[in-house]
């Protein structure tokens, strides 16, 4: 099982920071200037009503599309100046993504879902499934490692999207309402398996969510609104009076 | 929470003196209201006074003596009582946020008193800083409960906190979404 030595508290270096993000769908801006720092290890809640620009400030920040306007930095390589092929290899190594629903591929059993990142990976087939068990089993979906997405209840798919997305030892997951399907027990059971594993490994976690409830896991939350986002601790009376008025 | 049908209920696996009481009682309600020794003894005395406890004789166990208590049959009927009755959804929701924003409204409506920092009243900063305060203690919470070895009582105690913080929150956030209309509606009345 891939684990790295724990690193540095969250109060560390920025391991992504985004400044001035602006992207546009048609006449629909999602993102009018987002800016935020996700440090290593941090697990970051990003709120918002749906519309918000949640979604595409994820992607944006995955590489799974670049922005109209500003900069995204992943350990101080700009994503923007990157070949296609080298953010490809990021996002196989170095990034974790888990969406709402889990988006296994659904002609293969759990155990090949979780396997699938290793073989790209170039990892040969026997080690890569017994890896692949070894997550299965830590997040306690072992027994469903011979079915198939549709055979297994929504919490369970999800547990073993979160297996698929961990596997490879990424130093940050982004998880795009990873609960969102879920109910309550269903989706206590999966934020707690991920934010344990995280903690665990010291993996950072930029969690999408318009659920205050799931947030709390976090160890801080920016609420995004309009495409822009503010800072939980830039929500005092004062300094917001003091921006208005300065 | 009714403390002296708690103690009953506590009385009801056999006799206890009060310092266990206190201590079963901060076992099985972690996040309740703290309660003070003083309030279990006063209690106890109440249930004798009322007939639904008695002493049941003195315990030392090789320390100072403690007297023991016991629930008489009333105090059973009355128990039975008490767990068989429905508790009445509350009709009216103290709800102290929303009178500030209201207020706030109205004082930045009107152009003065304003603070002694000078800062007039803002209601939509107002609703984002105690979001973030809830958020805040929701944070506690659920690092509370997802303590490794937490037992249910704590998780469940928790889930109890954390669903009414998060009620705040909802309302918090369509409240935001609406204040411009909020303001518009409490400056035109």
């Amino acid at each position: 099982m891939s684990t790295r030595e724990p690193r540095p508290s969250p109060e560390s270096s920025a391991l992504i920071s985004a400044h001035g993000l602006r992207k546009s769908y048609g006449r629909t801006e999602a993102l009018r200037g987002a800016s935020l720092e996700l440090r290593e290890g941090e697990i970051l809640a990003v709120a918002g009503a749906s519309g918000s620009g949640k979604s595409t400030l994820l992607h944006c920040l995955s590489g799974i599309v670049r922005p109209d306007e500003g900069v995204v930095t992943y350990g101080g390589e700009q994503l923007g100046l990157l070949p296609e092929g080298r953010l490809g290899e990021l996002r196989r190594s170095d990034f974790g993504v888990v969406f709402q629903f889990g988006q296994l591929i659904p002609e293969l059993t759990a155990l090949d879902n979780v396997a699938m990142p290793l073989l790209l990976a170039g990892m040969r087939r026997g080690p890569a499934q017994q890896q692949a068990g070894e997550w299965l089993e830590r997040f306690g979906v072992r027994g469903q490692a011979e079915l198939r997405p549709g055979e297994m209840s929504g919490g369970q798919s999800q547990r073993v999207a979160l297996a698929r997305a961990l596997v490879t030892g990424p130093r940050v997951v982004f998880a795009d309402e990873p609960t969102g399907a879920l109910d309550t027990l269903a989706g206590e059971q999966v934020m707690t398996a991920l934010v344990h594993t995280a903690r665990e490994s010291a993996t950072a976690v930029l969690l999408i969510t318009h659920d205050a409830q799931v947030a709390a896991y976090a160890d801080r939350e920016v609420v995004m609104s309009d495409g822009v986002l503010r800072s939980g601790s830039d929500d005092v009376v004062g300094q917001e009076a003091a921006r208005r008025e300065g | 929470m009714s403390t002296r049908h708690v103690l009953l209920g506590l009385l009801a696996a056999g006799p206890c003196h009060g310092y266990d009481l206190k201590r079963q009682y901060d076992a099985r309600f972690p996040q309740a209201r703290p309660l003070a020794y003083g309030q279990v003894y006063t209690t106890l005395q109440r249930l004798v006074r009322d007939g639904l406890a008695a002493v049941d004789g003195t315990d030392s166990d090789g320390g100072p003596e403690r007297t023991l208590y016991r629930s008489t049959d009333e105090g059973s009927r009355e128990l039975a009582l008490w767990t068989d009755q429905i508790t009445a959804p509350a009709p009216f929701v103290t709800n102290e946020i929303f009178a500030k924003v209201v207020v706030s409204i109205l004082v930045a409506a009107a152009g003065a008193p304003t603070g002694p920092d000078g800062r007039k009243p803002d209601a939509a900063a107002h609703l984002r800083a105690q979001r973030a305060a809830h958020m805040e203690r929701m944070r506690e919470l659920t690092a509370l409960k997802t303590a490794p070895g937490a037992d249910l009582s704590t998780v469940l105690s928790a889930d109890y906190a954390l669903a009414h913080l998060d009620a705040d929150v909802r309302w918090m956030t369509t409240t935001t979404a609406r204040i411009d209309t909020l303001t518009a509606e409490v400056n035109a009345a």
